[in-house]
């Protein structure tokens, strides 16, 4: 069982920043080429060009080797090159230097109902999406009850997915995924969407999975999950390899080398979807960036945003979390009756939080661009703060208060008889 | 990766297969290679695919596979009235309506294939981004998908001579060859389309354009014994020329179906198909990136 599954040595990727503009029009080419007639011929000769494209390392120089039967987290800030490695490891994109090797079908899960189609009707959809994530025919077939059984959806078997309210379509979508049987299998955060007790049966097979000997890569923001999934971890840090370890040691490390205050993140590399988050950052009531708050400061999150086209589905939302990444409470627009915005633009949310309610010590936010159907769209986690001892309502009980936040809840005590009945 | 091992189903719980499929991750070679047997394993995928195009198609609109009919029979009837009618031209004894009918079919199949398969990639890049496969796969199936169309507009042709009481000839066995050719045709002009399309979005909108251009330089409203001798070599180099003639000789036995010319073409596509492949070979490994 000591054999080696996944090696991966000195892998690079490198994406050129001018490569990621929307698309290139031939109309651009024409009209560069009519402007500067000689400029090939200028860059030819070595001579710098006008318009270089910065260069950015999504992986620099990454080896590792994973035996048979681990089960690997991946760890590490927005942008540290988890989503890159995967890609290259299920080999949608090719690394730009270096090599690995894979042995073993390769399942990868990067997203939950890749290529699923919302005319065709839950039967057809698991056979069109195993297909998709390399399933043969007859395996489907012989897995199809199981699968239904798993999504619980009998009933709906034959309708459109289109009419699938978004926990039924997500609950299909991971039940074909779960039941792909390949020795080694990637899974990116596919997690981060559905309902408390969905996470919770995907972990759970999950966890079979890696029980069963074969080897799991796993990328999670989620702390806890990866403790619990994952013997091993890797953290990554701009590209490289900061460390490799037993889970909790590593884990530990992420956390530790986390507690400078980040109180503003802003987009760095170049967005890859239609809509994503260009700023966050925690401010004031007026919106002004703060650099310092106490538990008596009102803090409220501002979320800068851009959308290239309509999408009517996108949701926004916010959670609050603890030291450890693990979420204490999320939030929506929708939940004090606005709308996530749809339109094409750019916006800025504000999201109050309710006075007085962080406790003395570390916090983070997790903003989330989704859309029902299964797919983050952009997310950031790796804002961590400190929030300092102020008067407020969790500083206000002697001897300190316990909890990860504090509420000021109604109480209503009333006598109810002067005399104490015995 | 050999999807194909048969020992690899369902013996994965508890222990290891014994020889496990070694996949090799390197970066991109400078020499494109064909890698056509990759296509080959995934040939489930690409049949899903392209019953998965037909579904959705016939499932959209109201009319469903009805249109499939009413595409070429409505251009049937324009021509022949505007052509047949008005204009007079010369069908070779044939009435003009199977005349065009004839040559409408091959060139329905073709433009069908050859703007799914040009649209393809940039249709599907929700895939590209989030799964592995030989992307030559989305093309292909595009192409595919035409055949369906073809096959019921094929069945009113059938009828159509019934009453008319033209004849039935026996060089229709040929005539699997002539939609081969034509798919091919749609699948070469396709994958560079598509790989195209990837890069510069203009190119979608080139392609009606195209489609249109194409159709009259193609003998589809008219016979090409109107082009005059000294140009017929230069007129054959659309090998869709050869296409349209061989399936008015196969269907309707009708004399005029030139092998040289015939050839030409073939050895044209043949070439473009090639430098297609490798094209779309070499721009495949951008295409998650670039998409």
């Amino acid at each position: 069982m000591s054999d080696v599954s996944i090696r991966v040595e000195h892998i690079s990727k490198r994406y050129s920043l001018g490569e990621r503009e929307p698309y290139k029009s031939l109309r651009d080419v024409m009209a560069r080429a009519a402007s500067a007639p000689l400029g090939w011929l200028r860059r030819k000769n070595g001579a710098s060009f006008n318009h270089v494209p910065a260069d950015f390392w999504a992986l620099d120089d990454v080896s590792f080797e994973i035996r048979q039967g681990e089960a690997v987290g991946i760890i590490g800030r927005n942008g540290a090159g988890k989503s890159t490695l995967l890609k290259i490891l299920s080999r949608i994109t090719k690394p730009t230097r270096g090599r690995a090797e894979l042995h073993g079908r390769v399942g990868s899960l990067l997203e939950v109902g890749t290529g699923f189609h919302p005319e065709l009707t839950g039967r057809e959809n698991v056979f069109l999406n195993g297909a998709i994530l390399g399933m043969k025919r007859q395996e489907i077939e012989r897995k199809f009850d199981e699968i239904v059984a798993f999504a619980e959806i009998e009933k709906f078997l034959d309708t459109p997915v289109k009419r699938y309210s978004s926990g039924m379509y997500v609950r299909l979508a991971f039940a074909v995924a779960a039941h792909l049987e390949p020795e080694i299998l990637l899974v990116d955060e596919v997690l981060a969407v559905g309902d408390a007790e969905f996470q919770k049966k995907c972990l759970g097979k999950m966890g079979e999975v890696a029980k069963e000997g074969r080897t799991v890569l796993f990328v999670s923001h989620s702390m806890a999950a990866i403790e619990r999934l994952c013997d091993v971890s890797i953290l990554l840090d701009t590209g490289k390899i900061r460390c490799l370890g037993p889970s909790a040691q590593v884990v530990q490390i992420y956390l530790q080398g986390g507690q400078q205050t980040t109180l503003v993140w802003e987009r760095t590399s170049t967005a890859t979807e239609d809509a994503y988050l260009q700023k966050v950052y925690v401010s004031d009531e007026q919106g002004d960036a703060l650099n310092y708050l106490t538990t008596a400061t009102d803090v409220t999150i501002v979320i800068n945003l851009c959308i290239k086209r309509p999408m009517s589905t996108l949701r926004l939302s916010f959670g609050l979390l603890d030291r450890a990444g693990q979420q204490i409470f999320g939030s929506t627009p929708g939940d004090c009756g606005e709308m996530s915005p749809t339109e094409a633009g750019e916006y800025r949310a504000m999201v109050h939080l309710p006075s007085e309610i962080l406790m003395p010590g570390y916090y983070g936010i997790r903003v989330t661009l989704w859309l029902p159907n299964g797919g983050v769209l952009d997310s950031v986690d790796g804002m961590q703060f400190l929030v300092h001892e102020g008067v407020s309502l969790a500083t206000s009980t002697p001897g300190g208060r316990v909890g990860l936040i504090a509420i000021r809840c109604d109480w209503d005590v009333i006598k109810t008889s002067k005399k104490i009945q015995v | 990766m050999n999807l194909n091992n048969p020992t690899l189903n369902g013996s994965i719980e508890g222990q290891v297969a014994p020889s496990l499929p070694v996949t090799h991750i390197r970066p991109p070679s400078p020499w494109p290679s064909l890698r056509i047997g990759e296509v080959w394993e995934y040939r489930d995928l690409l049949f899903i695919l392209a019953w998965r195009d037909i579904k959705v198609r016939y499932k959209q609109t109201t009319l469903g596979a009805a249109w499939a009919v009413l595409q070429p029979i409505l251009t049937m009837v324009v021509f022949s009235l505007l052509f047949g009618g008005i204009a007079h031209l010369p069908s070779e004894g044939i009435p003009y309506p199977i005349f065009t009918f004839t040559a409408l079919l091959p060139w329905q199949l073709f433009a069908y294939a050859m703007t799914e398969s040009g649209n393809s990639l940039v249709a599907n890049q929700q895939l590209i981004t989030k799964v592995y496969f030989p992307r030559l796969v989305i093309p292909l199936g595009g192409v595919l998908a035409g055949l369906v169309d073809f096959t019921i507009a094929f069945l009113v042709l059938l009828g159509m001579m019934l009453i008319y009481g033209v004849p039935l000839s026996w060089n229709i066995l040929a005539l699997p060859a002539f939609i081969f050719l034509a798919v091919l045709i749609a699948l070469t002009v396709g994958i560079w389309l598509s790989a195209l399309n990837v890069e510069y979005r203009d190119v979608r909108y080139t392609i009606p354009f195209l489609t249109q251009f194409w159709m009259f330089a193609t003998p589809i409203a008219y016979s090409s014994s109107l082009i005059p001798e000294n140009l017929r070599w230069l007129y054959s180099l659309n090998p869709m020329v050869g296409v349209v003639e061989g399936f008015r000789w196969a269907v309707l036995g009708r004399q005029g179906f030139s092998l040289p010319f015939f050839l030409l073409s073939i050895g044209v596509m043949l070439v473009l198909f090639a430098g297609g492949v490798a094209y779309f070979r070499k721009m495949e490994n951008g295409f998650a990136d670039n998409v």
